[in-house]
């Protein structure tokens, strides 16, 4: 039964490849001759209705990445969701309104219909017990059943038939015409214009509206504006990636952007670059095919560009946190065995210039091939060398400098704290084990020049100098003794 | 406009439907009612564990599970498909099974798609929603427009569902006598399922929607609970998808719930309550879309977001009425 399921299941992916083949030459041959000659007419430019279209899908990118950042930061991602689908009855009110496609009529119905939704929305949360979320998926889905029987009522007059009102549902920006164009421009213009000039106030009433509301930012009327820009930006969308996926264009590109960056502005623009590509990628896929939906092209465009953001973004990525945490781990590996070796040689008073492998598993309490491993891990970090016929490793210089610097941050962190701190002596040396990797060069010598350059660890130990270190001669001046002036 | 809205005729509207019409809207009113109730019923715990929008999500991203099973499955279906108008139980079952279990693994993906973009990144709960559940249906799209041919499904059915070609679907035949039309028996199981399961575990999962750290405390297992309501939401809206489609399962999962939660505080009336409002709406919604000539489904969405909103209006509790009053005397 496996056996034939797996069998299937491979016959289906086979017969899917030679679909797609099939379907690529059937479009060659309808449009033009080859797949290239399909990209290089979609670069060209040549068609009016891909200028069109390419047009709307990066107008249509930019609007949606930055509103959907705002949403986004507001958490209040799934508000798109419901208005995009709210909006459904207002489109077929505007079609009904002169029973053509009137870019206008369809916008004014639209933004009514979004609006009614999201308000209606804030009343059920406050006049009843219904919860946010049962009230965003009621209103949701009640009005776009309205729409759905509008529509059926619609398709069946003689002109509703043929007038395009199903490409709403998924989108087809194919059929964006020069009016359409025209009106995202001056919408997506206005929407442009009014962000940027109140980005403060949105910023802030974004981040804490309790604040704004405490230095005179009008926080409800900033909201609801807030809204009817968002609800101009789905409308205007609509023809291109319908009303099903507009949502989608308006969280996917802002979220990539939260993974790539922590300032707004740098996320506006982050978003909005985003949005463009998806849009432009969404408007070439659906060119490819014949009938091919354009929102869903352009959905899964951006969904790539977050699922590559999600796993490689350069802080927040799964993959470079991955990485990040497997560098640390095995360089805190590498400096607690150059400490080791440190401490061998400090125990035989650096009599010799190695330290044998037998010593150093002794010293870490380690099986030698354990030991041997993590010493070929030096030799090949360049840290270190093994003398194999004497089984023996010695430091290089740059090993040296960074056991000495090591466990001068120890000792250093452990005198901290039995000075400053008041720890006993015993109790200090788990805390220095962790904080040793971490300290860094600024911070190590304000902890020295705090503790006027002592020279002993808490248990008596000498404490490795910068000179030591740098391998300098002993200078009789404190300045050049720290390798850094105070201030006079 | 009078094209648009049709006169109102008491014979074609009310009494048609009834008398020779009784065959055809009989099966449709049947499984328009066993939907709302089903969905209802699964609805009330979607609302009171505040789930709402992750119904939402289910039943969007179910959509590429069933493309991908119909793909799969289509090696089989082709090859045996002549089903004609009758069919026996075991065909039955093999069309149907490979469709289930792709629903309930993207379902599953989807919870586990949602908490990975929670749990491993900054990005909100409800933005890895927003996130997993459009991107999974886009696929689902992207996969139905490319395999048109072979994959059981359009873009009307993905939105407003097919509930009118319910009585041409193949009927099941015992001994040789057709009883009723496949996804009918198919919505019949899964209600009754529903019903068995609330039954059986009401007390658990009444526990772990009101209080999960009780429930923990009492020895219920949270977790399971949860994602079992995941697989079985999965498969009640993949039950529901081929007739009501991917957005008006929504409102069947949420508006009885939020009907019944505005008129009662106790689950077992609430429960009642969207039994009614399924019954009701289905009823309504028939009838107003024989009126207008429109979608059913969308319809019967419409009729309950009517009941909805009378609930709202005349509620012992919360309602405009009651508020309304109060203001009066207040005043």
């Amino acid at each position: 039964m496996l056996g034939r399921s797996i069998i299937t299941i491979l016959a289906v992916a086979l017969n899917a490849l030679m679909m797609l083949q099939l379907h690529a030459e059937r479009i060659g041959q309808s449009v033009d001759i080859h797949p290239l000659d399909q990209l290089r007419r979609f670069v060209a430019l040549e068609d009016p209705a891909l200028r069109f279209a390419l047009a709307g899908g990066l107008i249509l990118g930019l609007l949606c990445g930055l509103m959907g950042s705002f949403l986004v930061v507001r958490k209040l991602s799934l508000v798109g969701d419901t208005i995009s689908h709210a909006v459904l009855p207002g489109v077929a009110a505007g079609f009904l309104w002169n029973m053509e496609k009137d870019p206008v009529a369809i916008l004014i119905g639209a933004t009514t219909a979004g609006l009614l939704g999201m308000v209606l929305v804030t009343q059920l949360t406050r006049r009843t017990r219904l919860k946010e979320d049962t009230a965003m998926g009621m209103v949701l889905a009640g009005f776009f059943g309205i729409g759905i029987c509008m529509m059926g009522m619609i398709q069946r007059l003689p002109t509703g038939s043929k007038s395009g009102i199903d490409k709403f549902l998924f989108g087809q920006a194919a059929s964006l015409g020069w009016g359409d164009i025209q009106l995202m421009s001056v919408v997506g213009l206005l929407v442009l214009i009014l962000i940027l000039t109140f980005y403060k106030e949105l910023l802030t009433t974004s981040f804490d509206p309790q604040f704004s509301g405490s230095i005179q930012i009008p926080v409800h009327t900033i909201e609801h504006g807030f809204m009817l820009l968002l609800a101009f930006a789905i409308v205007i969308s609509l023809e291109a990636v319908g009303v099903v996926l507009v949502s989608a264009m308006l969280i996917i590109p802002a979220a990539t952007a939260y993974l790539l960056c922590d300032r707004m502005h740098w996320m506006l623009f982050w978003a909005c670059l985003i949005g463009m590509i998806a849009g432009a990628g969404g408007a070439f896929f659906s060119f490819l095919g014949q009938k091919l939906p354009t929102g869903p092209f352009m959905v899964l465009s951006a969904s790539g560009l977050f699922a590559l953001a999600l796993a490689f973004a350069p802080r927040q990525g799964l993959v470079s946190r991955w990485w990040a945490r497997h560098a640390r781990s095995s360089r805190i590996r590498r400096e607690n065995a150059l400490k080791s070796i440190f401490h061998v040689l400090e125990k035989e008073h650096f009599a010799r210039e190695g330290v044998t492998l037998i010593d150093l598993a002794h010293s870490r309490s380690q099986t030698l091939h354990e030991t041997e491993k993590t010493c070929r891990e030096l030799t090949r970090a360049g840290l270190a060398s093994i003398a194999h016929e004497e089984k023996a490793v010695y430091l290089t210089p740059e090993g040296m400098r960074r056991a000495q610097t090591i466990v001068r941050n120890h000792r250093l962190w452990e005198r901290y704290l039995t000075d400053a701190a008041n720890y006993r002596p015993d109790h200090v040396h788990d805390d220095a084990e962790e904080i040793e990797h971490v300290l860094g060069e600024a911070t190590v010598r304000m902890l020295e020049r705090q503790l006027n350059f002592v020279d002993r660890d808490p248990h008596g130990k000498p404490i490795p100098s910068i000179q030591d270190i740098s391998g300098q001669p002993k200078n009789r001046n404190p300045d050049g003794m720290t390798g850094y002036h105070t201030p006079s | 406009m009078m094209n648009l809205i049709l006169p109102w005729d008491w014979q074609r509207v009310v009494i048609e439907p009834w008398t020779s019409g009784a065959e055809i809207y009989g099966w449709i009113l049947l499984m328009g009612f066993l939907i709302s109730a089903t969905c209802g019923l699964i609805g009330n715990y979607l609302i009171l564990r505040r789930m709402a929008l992750i119904g939402d999500a289910i039943s969007h991203s179910v959509l590429p599970g069933m493309a991908v099973a119909f793909l799969v499955s289509s090696g089989w279906k082709s090859a045996g498909d002549q089903l004609g108008a009758t069919a026996n139980l075991q065909e039955g079952l093999l069309h149907g099974w490979p469709i289930l279990l792709g629903a309930i693994l993207a379902g599953m993906v989807t919870s586990l798609l949602i908490e990975l973009i929670h749990h491993r990144s900054r990005i909100k709960q409800d933005a890895a929603i927003g996130i997993t559940f459009s991107t999974l249906f886009a696929l689902g799209v992207v996969l139905i427009s490319l395999f048109a041919d072979k994959v059981d499904l359009d873009a009307d059915c993905i939105l407003h569902g097919e509930i009118a070609f319910i009585p041409l679907e193949p009927f099941l035949s015992v001994g040789g006598r057709a009883l009723a039309p496949l996804p009918v028996i198919q919505m019949l199981g899964v209600a009754s399922l529903t019903v068995l399961g609330i039954g059986l575990f009401y007390k658990e999962l009444l526990i772990s929607s009101f209080d999960p750290g009780l429930a923990k405390a009492t020895g219920i297992r949270v977790r399971w609970i949860h994602y079992g309501l995941m697989v079985w939401l999965s498969i009640v809206v993949v039950s529901a998808f081929e007739s009501v489609g991917a957005i008006l399962v929504i409102a069947m999962l949420i508006l009885p719930g939020a009907t019944a939660s505005l008129l009662s505080q106790s689950l077992r009336t609430m429960l009642g309550i969207s039994v009614v409002h399924a019954l009701l709406s289905s009823l309504g919604g028939l009838h107003l879309a024989i009126w207008l000539d429109t979608s059913i489904a969308g319809s019967m969405v419409v009729a309950g977001s009517g009941l909805f909103m009378i609930a709202w209006f005349l509620s012992p509790t919360q309602g405009l009425l009651k508020q309304c009053g109060k203001a009066g005397a207040r005043g």
